[in-house]
C-alpha cells in the first residue's frame, strides 16, 4: 500500500465523515423527528469512515517514519485501533448530540472522529478541560467542514460534484478493506 | 311422600306401585340392548359410507377446481400445483404491456404533500388505495368491464377520497408527527362494506367505506330538509320509504389505534384470521385486536438494555398468508426471522433466522446499508418470501435459512456509485416489492423511473418506464436499457443520465389480472396486459 494510496483513502474518509456528519445534524431538524434507522445506518457508516482515516493516518505516517519496518508497526497499530473500539459507543449519537447545548456545536464537530467518546465525556462533565487531553488522533479535525479546517496548510478540500463517482477512490478504501472495520462491530 | 301421593296411590289402582316394584327381568333387557346395538352399528356404518364417499368426491373434484380461477377471490391451492391463469407471467417476452391510465397533476412542480407514499390493491382487486404525504387516501374503483370493448379489463376512476390522518404535534418530545400514510391494508370483504387499516409514524386507523344509494323519504313529522312540520298540520300518518339516489361514498374512521408506538411504525399486517393484525416499527412489534383500540400485545422487543448497543432495527414485519400464527420480520442487517406466537407471548426468540453470508468481494463502504432489508412480502401461497435490499430482490424458501433460492439483482450498475448515493441521499431509499397473482412473477422499482419484472419461471427480466412520454392509451411499452459497459447502444441509457430524483418505490400487482399500478413521485401508473 502506497503512501499516495493512504491519503487518498485519508481524504476520502474524511470527506464522507463530512457529509456523514452534516447529514447528522440535518435530520434533527427534520420534520418527523429522528429517524432511528437512519441514524443509526449513518452513525454506522461514520464508525467505518472514522476507523479507515485512523488506520490511514497511522499507516501515513509509519510510511513518513520508517518505510522499511512498517509491516509490525501496523499490527502494531491495529491492535492499539481494536482496543480504541470496544469502547461503549454512543449509538443513537442523535440523543447525545441533541442533548448538548448550541454553542458547544462547533467544538463537538471537532471530535467528531475520536468522537463518540470525547463527547460522552463532554456530556457528563460541563468543563471542557477533558477535551484537552485527547488523543493525538483526533488533534486533527481537518475533514469538517468548520472554519478551522481552513486554517490548516493543504488541508484545504473541496465537495466533489455529485455526479462523479470515486471509483478509484472506492476501490482503495475496498483495498483497504474492512477486515479491520469488521471487528469493530 | 305427602298426602297427596298416599290419595293418588288410592284413586288409580291400576298403576304399578314403586314399593312392589318386580325383579329386573334380564332376558328382555339384554335383547333390547342388542337390538338397539344393531341399530347402532347400522347407523356407524352408513355414515362412514357417507363420509368416505364424500372425501373421494372432495378429492376428484380438487384436481379440477385449478381451472376454473376466475370465479373465486381467495382459492388455496396445494404447494406443487400452481395456479393456471389467463396471461399468466409477466416478465417473458409473450407478455406485453400497454398504458392504461395515469392519475395525478401533469405539471412538474411537485408539491410536497402530493407525493405518494403507499399503493395497495384490495383482495378482489377491485379496489386500488394510494396514501400521500399529506395524510390523504383515494381510493380508485375499477368498472366493470363492458360488452363493447372485451379486449380492455375496466377503468379506475376516482371512488372515494378523505382526509386519513392530520399533523400532530407531541409536546412531551417537542416532535411533530408527520401525516404521511405510511402503509395502507385492506381488510378482506364481510359485507357490502369496505375495510382498511392506515397508518402514520405513530397511529393506525381503521377506515369504513361505505356506499349509500338509497335514502328515506316521506317523514311524518319531517320536511324534505329535515325541519319538524308544525304539529298542527301533520293529519295523516305515513310511513318512510326509501328512494334511491345518486351514489354516495362514505368514509368513516371506526377505530383508532393510538399510542402504542415510542418509534415511528413503518409496517402493518392484517392476520389471516381477519381479527388480529401487527403493527410495527423500529424496536417493537405490536399485536392488536380489530374490535379492540384500547390495548395491545407486544410480540417482539427489540430494543436493548443500553441504546448505545443498538445494532438493528426492525424494517418490516408481515403475517403469513395462511398461518395465522407466523409472521416474520426483517431488520437493517438483512437477517429475516420468522416467528411462531404459538412458542411463546413474547417472540424474541425466532423459530427460523434467514441469512445469507455476505460476499467478501463486494464488501464496501456502504455494505451495511444495502444490505438494510427494504420490504418483505409473502408470496400468495405462502411457501416463499421475498425480500428487497438497496440492489438486488432475493426469494427465500421458507424450509431454508441458509441462502435465498433466487437472487435477482435491480441495479447492480449502481454498485460503483454508492458514494455519490449516499452523499444524495439516494442510498437510503426504501424500495418495495411485490408478486403477481400466482407468484411466477416479481415486481419492484427503480430509478428514472423504471420499473423491472422478474419472471420466476422463464428466467427473464424486463426493464419499463412509467413516464408521460409513453402514456398514449394502450401504446405499448418498450423495454429499457441501462448500458453499463462502455459503448452505449442506441436506444440505452447511460448510467450517469439517470435521474435519481425519479425513483419508483410503490408498486401493486392485481391479485387476479395482469394489471399493475406503479407510483413515480405523484403520479399513479395503471398498466394492463396486451389482450388480443
Amino acid at each position: 500500500m502506497s503512501a499516495t494510496t493512504a491519503m487518498e483513502v485519508n481524504a476520502e474518509a474524511r470527506r464522507i465523515l463530512a457529509v456523514s456528519i452534516s447529514k447528522l445534524y440535518a435530520s434533527r431538524t427534520q420534520r418527523g423527528g429522528l429517524r432511528l434507522h437512519r441514524s443509526l445506518l449513518l452513525s454506522m457508516v461514520m464508525r467505518s469512515a472514522r476507523d479507515i482515516y485512523h488506520s490511514s493516518r497511522e499507516s501515513e505516517e509509519l510510511w513518513g517514519a520508517q518505510p522499511t519496518s512498517e509491516e509490525p508497526m501496523e499490527t502494531g497499530s491495529c491492535s492499539g485501533e481494536q482496543t480504541v473500539l470496544p469502547e461503549p459507543q454512543p449509538e443513537p449519537q442523535p440523543a447525545m448530540i441533541s442533548a448538548e447545548p448550541p454553542s458547544d456545536e462547533p467544538d463537538s464537530e471537532d471530535e467528531g472522529c475520536d468522537g463518540e467518546t470525547a463527547e460522552d465525556k463532554e456530556n457528563m462533565s460541563p468543563t471542557k478541560q477533558s477535551r484537552k487531553r485527547r488523543g493525538k488522533a483526533a488533534a486533527a479535525p481537518d475533514f469538517l467542514p468548520s472554519k478551522r479546517a481552513r486554517l490548516e496548510p493543504g488541508e484545504e478540500r473541496h465537495a466533489a460534484p455529485p455526479g462523479s463517482c470515486r471509483a478509484g477512490a472506492g476501490e482503495s478504501l475496498i483495498a483497504l478493506s474492512l477486515n479491520r472495520v469488521i471487528p469493530a462491530f | 311422600m305427602g298426602r297427596g301421593e298416599n290419595i293418588a296411590h288410592l284413586v288409580q289402582p291400576g298403576r304399578r306401585q314403586k314399593t312392589q316394584q318386580e325383579p329386573l327381568d334380564v332376558d328382555p333387557l339384554i335383547i333390547r340392548f342388542l337390538r338397539t346395538f344393531r341399530e347402532i352399528l347400522k347407523f356407524v356404518l352408513f355414515s362412514y359410507t357417507v363420509l368416505f364417499g364424500a372425501l373421494l368426491l372432495a378429492r376428484t373434484t380438487q384436481q379440477t377446481r385449478v381451472s376454473s380461477s376466475k370465479s373465486r377471490a381467495r382459492d388455496r391451492y396445494p404447494l406443487s400445483e400452481p395456479l393456471i391463469m389467463a396471461g399468466a407471467g409477466g416478465g417473458n417476452s409473450d407478455v406485453q404491456w400497454c398504458f392504461s391510465q395515469v392519475k395525478g397533476a401533469i405539471d412538474d412542480d411537485v408539491a410536497e404533500a402530493d407525493i405518494i407514499s403507499t399503493v395497495e390493491f384490495n383482495h378482489s382487486g377491485e379496489l386500488l388505495a394510494t396514501g400521500d404525504k399529506g395524510g390523504r387516501v383515494v381510493i380508485f374503483q375499477q368498472e366493470p368491464e363492458t360488452k363493447n370493448q372485451p379486449q380492455c379489463r375496466g377503468e379506475y376512476n376516482v371512488y372515494s377520497t378523505f382526509q386519513s390522518h392530520e399533523p400532530e404535534f407531541d409536546y412531551l418530545k417537542s416532535l411533530e408527527i408527520e401525516e404521511k400514510i405510511n402503509k395502507i391494508r385492506w381488510l378482506p370483504q364481510k359485507n357490502a362494506a369496505q375495510f382498511l387499516l392506515s397508518t402514520n409514524d405513530k397511529t393506525i386507523k381503521l377506515w369504513k367505506i361505505s356506499e349509500r344509494d338509497k335514502r328515506p323519504e316521506g317523514y311524518n313529522l319531517k320536511e324534505e330538509d329535515g325541519r319538524y312540520r308544525d304539529l298542527n298540520t301533520v293529519t295523516t300518518l305515513r310511513v318512510p320509504v326509501f328512494r334511491p339516489m345518486d351514489l354516495m361514498v362514505e368514509a368513516s374512521p371506526r377505530r383508532v389505534f393510538a399510542n402504542a408506538h415510542t418509534y415511528h411504525i413503518n409496517s402493518i399486517s392484517v392476520n389471516s384470521d381477519c381479527e388480529t393484525y401487527l403493527s410495527a416499527d423500529d424496536l417493537r412489534i405490536n399485536l392488536w385486536n380489530l374490535e379492540i383500540n384500547d390495548r395491545s400485545f407486544n410480540i417482539v422487543d427489540i430494543k436493548p438494555a443500553n441504546m448505545e448497543e443498538l445494532t438493528e432495527v426492525i424494517t418490516a414485519a408481515e403475517f403469513h398468508p395462511n398461518q395465522c400464527n407466523t409472521f416474520v420480520y426483517s431488520s437493517s442487517k438483512g437477517t429475516i426471522r420468522l416467528c411462531d406466537m404459538r412458542a411463546s407471548a413474547l417472540c424474541d426468540k425466532h423459530t427460523k433466522q434467514f441469512e445469507e453470508p455476505e460476499d467478501p468481494n463486494n464488501r464496501s463502504f456502504f455494505s451495511e446499508i444495502i444490505s438494510s432489508i427494504s420490504d418483505v412480502k409473502f408470496s400468495h401461497s405462502g411457501r416463499y418470501m421475498m425480500t428487497r435490499d438497496y440492489l438486488s430482490v432475493k426469494i427465500w424458501d421458507l424450509n431454508m435459512e441458509s441462502r435465498p433460492v433466487e437472487t435477482y439483482q435491480v441495479h447492480e450498475y449502481l454498485r460503483s456509485k454508492l458514494c455519490s448515493l449516499y452523499e444524495n441521499d439516494c442510498i437510503f431509499d426504501k424500495f418495495e416489492c411485490c408478486w403477481n397473482g400466482n407468484d411466477s412473477v416479481v415486481m419492484t422499482g427503480s430509478y428514472n423511473n423504471f420499473f423491472r419484472m422478474f419472471d420466476r419461471g422463464y428466467r427473464q427480466d424486463v426493464t419499463l418506464e412509467a413516464s408521460r412520454e409513453n402514456s398514449k392509451p394502450r401504446s405499448v411499452l418498450k423495454p429499457r436499457k441501462v448500458s453499463t459497459g462502455g459503448k452505449r447502444k442506441k436506444d440505452e441509457i447511460s448510467v450517469d443520465s439517470l435521474d435519481f430524483n425519479k425513483k419508483i418505490l410503490h408498486t401493486a400487482w392485481h391479485p387476479l389480472d395482469n394489471i399493475i399500478a406503479v407510483a413515480t413521485t405523484n403520479n399513479l401508473y395503471i398498466f394492463q396486459e396486451k389482450l388480443n
